[in-house]
C-alpha cells in the first residue's frame, strides 16, 4: 500500500466484513447491478449465432441448439466491476472456452470478443483458455436475463466484468492486439482487478 | 481511436490528486451539491464522472464515481452527490464533510456517455432521479456556446426531489433552445395534468424529438428506469447507436 498522507476528517468507513479479501477499491454489493453503453439487444434464439473466427479468416459456427449440445460446465465465481462493486459466489451455468476453441485451428495470441449490439472487448488469448472463461447461458439457474447480457455472454470472471462480453456473438482471434469499445475509451487493456488495472496507465 | 480533448495527458487523468470542499448546499433532502477545490484539474467534458476517495484516519480508504455537475471552473468542479441509505461515501459527503475537509479525486473518467459542444444536431435527454446530473452538464456546457436544440424529460417521484429546480426552470423559460418536462412516478404537483405513472412511449414522442430527426439521446436513471426508456426508444425507430446510457444500481454510490 502507498503512503497515504490525505486523510479526510470524521471519515470512518462502513466496513462490511465478507470474510474475504476483495480486490483493492472494491466494495462488496448484494445486487447485480447493471453497466452498458446502449439499449440492450434482443436476440431471438433462432437467429443466434456464435462464430470464432481465426486469423486466417476461417470461422467456426454454433447455433444456439449446437451450443445447448455441448457439454455444460457450473461455475461459481466472484465477479468484480470496474465501477468499485463486487459480488460473491455467483452461481453461472455455460459452455467453456475450452470447448468451444479446442479443435480451432490458430496461432493468434490475441482475441477480441464481439457483441450483438456492436460491443467488443479485447483479451489475450490465454485469458479465455484452461477453464478461466466460459459462454454463460444461465444465471442462479435460470436463463440470462437480457440486461445481464441473455441469451449468452462471456464470463471471464478474473478480469473486470467489462471484459465478460453480454449478448456475445463470436470471438475474433487476432495476431496483433487492437483495443475494444471501453478499451478505447481510456479502460485498461488487461483489466486485472487485482492489480487494480481500470484505466490505461493503471 | 477516441480521445478525450483534457489537457495534461494521461498521466494526468489517472493521478490521485488532493482536493479541498470549497462549498456545500443542499439540491433535495436527500441530494447535495459539492464544489471542490482541485489543483491541477486537467479539465473535462460534459457527462464525464470522477473518482472520489475518502481515507480515515486509520489508513482505510473508500471510492466511489460521481458525474460532473458543469463544466470546470478553473480548478473547481462540482459534483452533486444523491445519498445513498447506508451509503458510505455519499453520507460523508452529503452530510459529514465541511468546507476545508480533504479527500482526494481522480479523473476525468469515462469518455463515452459525453456531449461534445461542436457537434450541432438536436438531442433528447432522458433522466430518472439523480440521474440528471450528467445530463446537467451538458446542458451547463451547452451554455452560450452552442445553438443545439436540447430537450430534458426528467422524471422522478414527487416535485420535491427535482434536483436544479429553480435552475432547470430559469434555462427552460429563457427561449434559448432548452426544453424541460418533467414526469412525477408517484405524486405530482396540483397543477399537473399528466397522471403520475412511470415514463411511456407518449411522454417520449410529446417530449422528445421525432427518431426521423435523429437526436443523440443520453439516458441516465437506475437500471430499471434506463432499460425500460431505452427500449421505449428503439420501439419508436431510435437507432440504438445513437442510445448512450449511463445506469446505476441500487447498491450505486
Amino acid at each position: 500500500m502507498v503512503a497515504v498522507s490525505i486523510f479526510t476528517r470524521g471519515f470512518r468507513g462502513r466496513r462490511r466484513d465478507s470474510g474475504r479479501q476483495l480486490p483493492p477499491g472494491q466494495y462488496l454489493t448484494e445486487d447485480f447491478p447493471v453497466l452498458s453503453a446502449g439499449p440492450t439487444p434482443r436476440i431471438p434464439l433462432d437467429a443466434w449465432e456464435f462464430t470464432v473466427t481465426t486469423e486466417q479468416s476461417e470461422s467456426y459456427r454454433w447455433s444456439w441448439t449446437e451450443l445447448m449440445a455441448l457439454p455444460a460446465e457450473s461455475i461459481t465465481t466472484d465477479i468484480h466491476c470496474v465501477t468499485r462493486w463486487s459480488k460473491l459466489d455467483t452461481p453461472w451455468r455455460g459452455v467453456s472456452l475450452d470447448t468451444l476453441l479446442g479443435d480451432v485451428e490458430t496461432s493468434a495470441d490475441f482475441a477480441m470478443a464481439h457483441s450483438y449490439g456492436g460491443y467488443s472487448t479485447n483479451l489475450p488469448l490465454e485469458d479465455l483458455l484452461d477453464g478461466k472463461a466460459w459462454v454463460a447461458y444461465e444465471y442462479d439457474g435460470e436463463e440470462l436475463a437480457p440486461e445481464h447480457g441473455g441469451p449468452a455472454r462471456l464470463l471471464v470472471p478474473h478480469l473486470y466484468f467489462w471484459k465478460s462480453a453480454k449478448w456475445v456473438r463470436g470471438i475474433e482471434l487476432m495476431d496483433q492486439d487492437s483495443p475494444g469499445f471501453w478499451e478505447q475509451l481510456g479502460y485498461h487493456d488487461y483489466g486485472d482487478p487485482w492489480r487494480e488495472q481500470r484505466y490505461q496507465g493503471d | 481511436m477516441a480521445r478525450a480533448a483534457v489537457s495534461g495527458g494521461l498521466k494526468a487523468r489517472r493521478a490521485w490528486r488532493p482536493a479541498r470542499l470549497v462549498e456545500r448546499w443542499p439540491e433535495t433532502a436527500t441530494a447535495s451539491t459539492l464544489v471542490l477545490d482541485v489543483p491541477g484539474w486537467p479539465g473535462h467534458q460534459a457527462g464525464q464522472h470522477v473518482d472520489v476517495r475518502l481515507t480515515a484516519d486509520d489508513g482505510y480508504q473508500a471510492a466511489r464515481s460521481y458525474s460532473l455537475a458543469a463544466p470546470a471552473d478553473g480548478e473547481r468542479i462540482e459534483i452533486t452527490v444523491q445519498e445513498v441509505p447506508d451509503g458510505e461515501v455519499s453520507s460523508y459527503l452529503a452530510e459529514d464533510a465541511a468546507s476545508g475537509d480533504a479527500v482526494e479525486v481522480r479523473g476525468p473518467v469515462g469518455g463515452w456517455f459525453v456531449w461534445r459542444p461542436e457537434v450541432s444536431g438536436p438531442v433528447l435527454l432522458v433522466a430518472g432521479g439523480s440521474g440528471v446530473v450528467p445530463l446537467m452538464a451538458m446542458i451547463r456546457a451547452r451554455d452560450g456556446i452552442s445553438r443545439a436544440p436540447f430537450r430534458l424529460i426528467y422524471s422522478m417521484r414527487t416535485p420535491q426531489d427535482r434536483i436544479f429546480d429553480r435552475e432547470l426552470r430559469r434555462r427552460a423559460n429563457e427561449n434559448s433552445g432548452l426544453e424541460v418536462s418533467f414526469i412525477y412516478t408517484r405524486t405530482a404537483s396540483e397543477d399537473e395534468t399528466r397522471p403520475v405513472g412511470r415514463i411511456t412511449a407518449d411522454d417520449l414522442v410529446s417530449h422528445g424529438w421525432a427518431a426521423e430527426l435523429k437526436p443523440t439521446v443520453y439516458v441516465c436513471g437506475p437500471t430499471g428506469f434506463v432499460e425500460s426508456v431505452s427500449d421505449l426508444l428503439v420501439g419508436l425507430g431510435h437507432n440504438p447507436g445513437r442510445i448512450k446510457t449511463e445506469r446505476f444500481g441500487p447498491s450505486g454510490p
